[in-house]
């Protein structure tokens, strides 16, 4: 890393820390929350679409799994929250160890890989509405009792510094991945699967395993939504939306960068609030925020990472 | 060091590859010539693990690998290369090269360090920081052979890496291809120039139709009245004997 990436990586650690202390509203610190979250789970699809190129259309699938074993564990056996948490990871890293091996094995590739992990999502949204462990339709509701002991806070504040956190290691994650053996394969993998597999790379081996990390990222998320919302059903945790909004954050940001999804989510975040500030109209906010998605795809394949990017190349530097 | 016997491999009704035998030696670089279609490629990939074979046997330095995954025939030491180049376009050369060197370096640092050096042996040093994706055609075939060779491997299968190359690029190649024979690393040709061939390998195999024909020294392949035949069609070698009289 040169001095000045490092310089402002911490620059921009200090205003994350500080941000709640001067934000002028509980409401504005949420909308932070959100976006960190929502980066937190555009990485995770980043890892597998982004990094390793495995577009998945069903990443909802992981983090619905965390959601429902998080919740089940707390709500309907009594486990502290905070125990429950890791469990919820290591279920969404099963599902994804599981999809992965499946549709790997079975050679799936590009837009039948997405359609496969899409179909995914559906079974298990039709499964939990259908299930009586999952309370079906009606959703499992988590007893209101604000305690940091619980994963439940009073203030905004505190869900924002673990959703900080959980950023924090997300890129940690992604920077690893930069780095490592592990990713370089993935890259490899991304690029040209049978040139890597020339080069002795287990190409099942890897992508499976790159979905159960991606699938247990996702997990981890579904128990942090649920503690905020005190509530999930089948369409909430499996509904595509949310798969939709992981691949788009990465995407829009630079699917395969590091600050990728951080940058998409912020800039979502933003478009979001300003379209539904701007127009009260009933759905012109989303007509707004559509076209300037669209804009988006359409002008920069490379994601707004891949215009700093380029601007940077063009200034001479390099390894942005 | 790579021992194939009997090799077989059909597609629907045709044999691309029939019953074919090859032997390298251990140190040696040896070609395996054809014509268009003659099954060179399907062959290398029923070697590397590409394809499976329908019969026959590969050894590879005294262990059996028929049918074996690709990457298990990379790690054992084989690693093949291909005709129609397959670059990490979005990687840097450095990148590419080094997906190779970590096969066989933990640490980065050092899978780096391997990668350079391997870079600058195949003349590619002064690219390392380009896009595989933005290189020439010769660059592509310098990377496919850098990558391969980043895996330290014992025997390399090089698919036809002079094949698109300008004259003055396949000289270049040449040498290449005999400094890392003469570092030590045993590899096998497949090349439908025959000029490139004839002037790297001790010993060359002729494939045609699936089978090999002639097997021998370049001198003695180039006068075997077979191979001029499979290259040249049928009679081609009556007409070249008759020394033009006969027209």
């Amino acid at each position: 890393m040169t001095p000045r990436a490092r310089l402002l990586l911490a620059l921009g650690a200090v205003a994350a820390l500080a941000l709640p202390l001067v934000l002028p509203s509980n409401y504005a610190v949420n909308v932070a929350v959100m976006i960190l979250f929502s980066a937190f789970l555009g990485q995770a699809w980043n890892i597998a679409g982004g990094f390793a190129g495995q577009t998945s259309f069903g990443h909802v699938v992981f983090f619905g799994t965390g959601a429902y074993a998080s919740t089940i564990l707390h709500a309907t056996w009594g486990w502290n929250p905070w125990l429950a948490w890791p469990v919820a990871a290591l279920a969404g890293g099963a599902v994804g160890l599981g999809i992965g091996a499946l549709a790997f094995r079975a050679g799936l590739r590009g837009s039948y890989f997405a359609l496969v992990t899409l179909a995914f999502a559906e079974v298990f949204r039709i499964l939990a509405n259908s299930a009586e462990f999952t309370r079906g339709g009606l959703g499992i509701l988590i007893k209101a009792d604000a305690r940091a002991a619980n994963f439940q806070f009073k203030d905004p504040a505190s869900l924002y510094y673990i959703a900080l956190a959980l950023v924090a290691a997300s890129l940690a994650i992604a920077w690893w991945l930069r780095r490592s053996r592990f990713g370089a394969q993935l890259a490899a993998i991304r690029e040209n699967e049978d040139a890597a597999r020339a080069l002795g790379i287990d190409v099942l081996r890897a992508k499976t395993l790159c979905m159960g990390i991606s699938g247990a990222m996702a997990g981890a998320g579904g128990t942090f939504y649920a503690q905020k919302y005190l509530y999930i059903d089948p369409s909430i945790a499996f509904g595509v939306e949310k798969s939709v909004e992981m691949l788009l954050v990465s995407m829009i940001g630079g699917a395969g960068t590091v600050f990728g999804p951080l940058v998409g989510a912020i800039a979502l975040g933003f478009v979001g609030e300003a379209t539904r500030a701007l127009t009260s109209a009933q759905g012109l906010g989303l007509v707004v925020y559509g076209m300037i998605l669209v804009a988006i795809v359409a002008r920069l394949p490379d994601g707004l990472i891949g215009l700093f990017a380029r601007r940077i190349r063009r200034r001479g530097g390099r390894d942005a | 060091m790579l021992e194939v016997r009997g090799l077989t491999r059909s597609f629907g009704g045709l044999k691309a590859v029939d019953g074919v035998d090859l032997d390298v030696p251990e140190g040696e670089i040896v070609g395996l010539i054809g014509p268009n279609g003659a099954g060179k490629t399907t062959c290398f990939a029923a070697i590397a693990g590409f394809v499976r074979p329908d019969a026959g046997s590969v050894r590879f330095a005294g262990r059996d690998v028929t049918g074996h995954a690709p990457h298990l025939v990379a790690r054992a030491g084989m690693v093949r290369t291909f005709q129609i180049t397959q670059p990490f376009a979005r990687l840097s050369v450095r990148e590419n090269v080094m997906v190779g060197a970590w096969l066989r370096h933990g640490r980065r640092a050092e899978a780096e360090e391997a990668a350079d050096r391997v870079a600058r042996s195949v003349g590619m040093g002064a690219m390392l920081d380009m896009r595989a994706g933005d290189l020439t055609v010769a660059g592509r075939k310098r990377l496919e052979l850098a990558r391969a060779l980043a895996t330290s491997p014992r025997l390399l299968l090089l698919d036809e890496v002079m094949a698109g190359l300008n004259p003055t690029e396949v000289a270049e190649i040449v040498g290449v291809v005999r400094a890392i024979r003469d570092g030590g690393v045993t590899i096998l040709l497949i090349e439908h120039v025959m000029q490139a061939v004839v002037s790297l390998a001790e010993h060359v195999h002729v494939l045609n139709q699936g089978r090999i024909i002639a097997r021998g020294t370049p001198a003695a392949i180039a006068a075997d009245p077979a191979v001029v035949e499979a290259y040249l069609g049928h009679g081609a070698a009556a007409r070249l004997a008759g020394g033009g009289g006969g027209g």
